[in-house]
């Protein structure tokens, strides 16, 4: 166990260095600095120049490289051009948005998605599996963002149940997840489609299989052998599907965030983009690349927890 | 069954109980919603307008103000006297005003706030407006003296500018955050990507302004979003309402009032002056006779927007209508370009992603086709790639931009501007027009500038941006204009 562990830890410092170099070569190569952006139309290039330098814009891209690792390494990730606070505080503020966004989105989802799987599965080609079918079509076609839409006309502009969009903190607990509830729904039902379908075809794929022909041969409940053979035998690919699902709804719900005006992270990585505050651009980036390896991690570890196979061969 | 039914009862009740919270507002609060974020709370240190619609007035006060009809007024200074020659202004400032954190409002503080913007290492982004200054003194007080190397006829015009307000010598590092003024409102909270929240001064120098007990600017990009907070009640107003196809349903909503008003946005194509063909003339001239305003106003803005003959807008001082300068006229467009030898000209237009200026170019491209030109749309992200290539680089032939700010057209004699306009004859009326004190013969000498660029053409004058207001129709007290950008607050209540 501690072996995976050194080892994952290993690979996981070497693809965060190989992904900061590529970010932040890709992130200079832009066109446009922050100075010009902030200064407009009216500006001289003195005073461009000028902000260049307050910036620290006109230091040689190896020296700005080393000097971000470097803070990173001391926990400074340096100050937001444009909005001239610490970074690693504005990331913080918006994951407090996404964070739980992304979690009740999933928990919706997987609420929703992987009993709705099984059922189908479990009832193959009856009612219930054309209707399981029917609903994962329609959940993989309404893209997110445009159901928002909807819920908005309906439950915001409409009945006015809840605010249109925006985010009013969490200083009040209970109208911060008011304010997520519409969005989280938008998010979850493409979401939940999505693992409707891995649901039900790695159930039926496992129900073809020699063990549960001996499980019915022993005479075992219907139920026990879905349960306790089909599903615990499906869930690596579906684990698989939800550790992809959450790193998807944390890095790219930026469209929903757009729509309900939400604070995420992903509209922070979208506004950076614009004014080139390249400073919170790579560190965002660099937070995704991370989440990205964190999670597959803890996918991986969940195989071994799922699958003593697994852990008797390593 | 039944426990599902009750399960389901359940359910809908604290649903409803959820969604009731926070619904209550009393009417001495004001909740705005603002197309875009600022990217910092200080108008001193970088150009971006939203900046400006929070702070402006609201919070920071200048020497001077602009009311308005783009007058210039008294504000931190309550009189000034300028010497005959133009070169001496002397302020007399405002007894007993305090800044929000207690801090005196003295000579002592403009004196700082001026040096500041004209230092060497300022990054005030109209840095020019203070370049005239070559003295300030404090002979007491409350008495602020500055000599100026030339006369500069908009001097005190510039100094209401948000980019000439008064500043804490104390609190300079920190205003970008934490804004501290003199104005009506006082900083509360930035909710970074959603809101900025201010409360009534209640120290403020003029008793009983502002009437509101709070403010808070939303910053809501899509313009759908912006719809459905409306809509929804989240907003009491859109000042700025950036999607004029949507506009139309609102004025017939009786909830709200909905007035199109003036700015100095001017939406300009300007042509990259010293390449080949575009510094001849009669090009310039074909294709500004082979545009139609009214249908790129109908195409790029439903509509709205006052079409524009020169790089002026209609709310500044001195305006004169050139719409007729060159006129919509496809036959003259068609012998120009013959006549320059430019028949199947080609030409490309670097266009910024806004949904406006792609109209815009959109139109432009089918009507100069009539003419026989091919016009190709090339997207180039604003501001970055934008500034970057046409600003900064001149890498174009022709690009699209509206320039927010009022009374900018000295832009075309500045050297090594992106249009890369040289006219002497322009150039020598713009210097004296920046010398000249008196309104009525400035005004006039802009007239001239006007007429000038009317007839060359530099940029094709297309129209002034409009500011489509939405309030809820008992808020009183919002301006309709933008005579300078601002979403000014300080006189705004609910009527009963």
């Amino acid at each position: 166990m501690t072996g995976i562990f050194l080892r994952r830890l290993g690979s996981f410092v070497l693809t965060l260095l190989i992904a900061s170099l590529l970010i932040f070569a890709c992130m200079d190569l832009l066109p446009g600095n922050a100075a010009a952006i902030l200064l407009g139309t009216a500006a001289r290039p003195d005073t461009i120049a000028a902000l260049e330098q307050q910036l620290g814009l006109d230091q040689p891209a190896y020296i700005r490289y080393l000097s971000w690792v470097a803070g990173a390494f001391t926990g400074d990730l340096g100050n937001s051009a444009s909005y001239g606070v610490p970074v690693a505080g504005l990331i913080a503020e918006r994951l407090a948005v996404t964070l739980p966004l992304a979690a009740l989105a999933l928990l919706l989802a997987v609420a929703l998605g992987t009993p709705m799987g099984v059922w189908a599965a479990a009832r193959w080609r009856k009612a219930p599996d054309r209707i399981a079918s029917g609903f994962s079509q329609i959940g993989i076609a309404i893209p997110d963002f445009w159901f928002g839409l909807l819920l908005i006309l309906t439950f915001s502009t409409g009945l006015q149940w809840f605010s249109a969009g925006g985010f009013p903190g969490w200083q009040e607990p209970a109208s911060g997840l008011k304010a997520l509830v519409l969005p989280a729904v938008a998010l979850a039902l493409p979401q939940a489609a999505i693992l409707t379908r891995v649901t039900r075809s790695a159930v039926l794929d496992v129900a073809s299989e020699d063990f549960i022909r001996t499980a019915q041969a022993k005479g075992l409940t219907e139920s026990r052998i879905l349960w306790r053979h089909a599903v615990r035998n499906a869930l690596v690919p579906i684990i698989t599907i939800i550790g992809l699902q959450f790193s998807f709804l944390i890095a790219g719900a930026v469209l929903v965030e757009n729509v309900f005006n939400l604070p995420g992270i992903g509209r922070l990585a979208y506004q950076a983009l614009s004014q080139r505050d390249l400073v919170v651009i790579r560190n965002v980036a660099m937070f995704f690349a991370g989440l990205v390896i964190v999670v597959n991690f803890l996918v991986d570890l969940s195989y071994l927890w799922l699958d003593p196979r697994l852990r008797a061969r390593r | 069954m039944r426990d599902r039914r009750t399960a389901m009862k359940s359910a809908v009740a604290v649903l409803a109980l959820v969604a009731g919270l926070g619904t209550a507002s009393a009417k001495d609060t004001l909740t705005l919603g603002l197309p875009i974020e600022p990217t910092g709370l200080d108008p001193t240190i970088s150009a971006p307008v939203a900046i400006r619609e929070v702070t402006w007035g609201n919070i920071y006060e200048g020497l001077t103000t602009i009311d308005k009809d783009g007058k210039v007024q008294p504000l931190l200074a309550t009189q000034w006297t300028v010497s005959d020659d133009g070169l001496v202004y002397t302020f007399k400032l405002r007894e007993g005003v305090k800044f929000h954190n207690g801090t005196e409002f003295d000579a002592s503080i403009v004196k700082f706030s001026l040096d500041r913007a004209r230092a060497d290492d300022s990054t005030n982004a109209q840095k020019q407006f203070f370049e005239p200054i070559e003295s300030i003194e404090t002979p007491d007080p409350l008495t602020v003296v500055i000599a100026l190397k030339a006369p500069t006829g908009l001097f005190a015009y510039h100094l209401a500018w948000g980019d000439a307000v008064m500043v804490d010598p104390k609190t300079v590092e920190t205003n970008k955050t934490e804004p501290v003024g003199t104005g009506p409102f006082r900083f509360k909270s930035w909710q970074r990507g959603d809101r900025v929240e201010v409360v009534r001064n209640d120290d403020y120098w003029d008793a009983g302004v502002p009437k509101l007990a709070a403010v808070t600017f939303r910053f809501i990009g899509d313009a759908q979003a912006q719809a459905a907070a409306l809509r929804a009640g989240d907003v009491d107003a859109i000042p700025n309402f950036t999607a004029p196809e949507l506009f139309g349903e609102f004025e017939n909503d009786d909830r709200f009032t909905t007035i199109v008003g003036n700015t100095p946005r001017k939406l300009v194509a300007g042509f990259n002056n010293s390449k080949a063909p575009f510094d001849d003339i009669r090009v310039r001239q074909a294709l500004m006779s082979a545009i139609d305003r009214q249908t790129v106003i109908d195409g790029a803005y439903s509509g709205y927007g006052i079409a524009i003959g020169s790089h002026y807008a209609p709310t500044d001082s001195g305006y004169v209508d050139l719409t007729n300068a060159l006129p919509y006229d496809p036959e003259k467009a068609a012998a120009l370009l013959s006549e320059a030898g430019a028949e199947n000209l080609s030409l490309t237009i670097k266009c910024p992603q806004m949904t406006y200026t792609m109209r815009a170019c959109e139109v432009m491209q089918a009507m100069v086709a009539e003419v026989g030109v091919t016009m190709n749309i090339e997207a180039s992200e604003f501001p970055a790639k934008w500034i970057d290539e046409v600003f900064i680089k001149h890498d174009f032939d022709m690009s699209i931009v509206d320039h927010a700010e009022p009374m900018d057209i000295d832009i075309y004699a500045r050297p090594g501007y992106y249009f890369e306009y040289n006219n002497p004859a322009f150039n020598e009326i713009i210097a004296k027009a920046t010398v000249n004190s008196n309104e009525a013969e400035r005004d006039a000498l802009y007239g001239e500038a006007q007429k000038i660029l009317a007839s060359e053409v530099p940029a094709l004058y297309l129209f002034d941006l409009p500011r489509l207001n939405i309030w809820a129709s008992k808020i009183q007290g919002l301006w309709e204009n933008e005579p300078i950008s601002q979403v000014y607050v300080r006189d705004a209540y609910w009527a009963d």
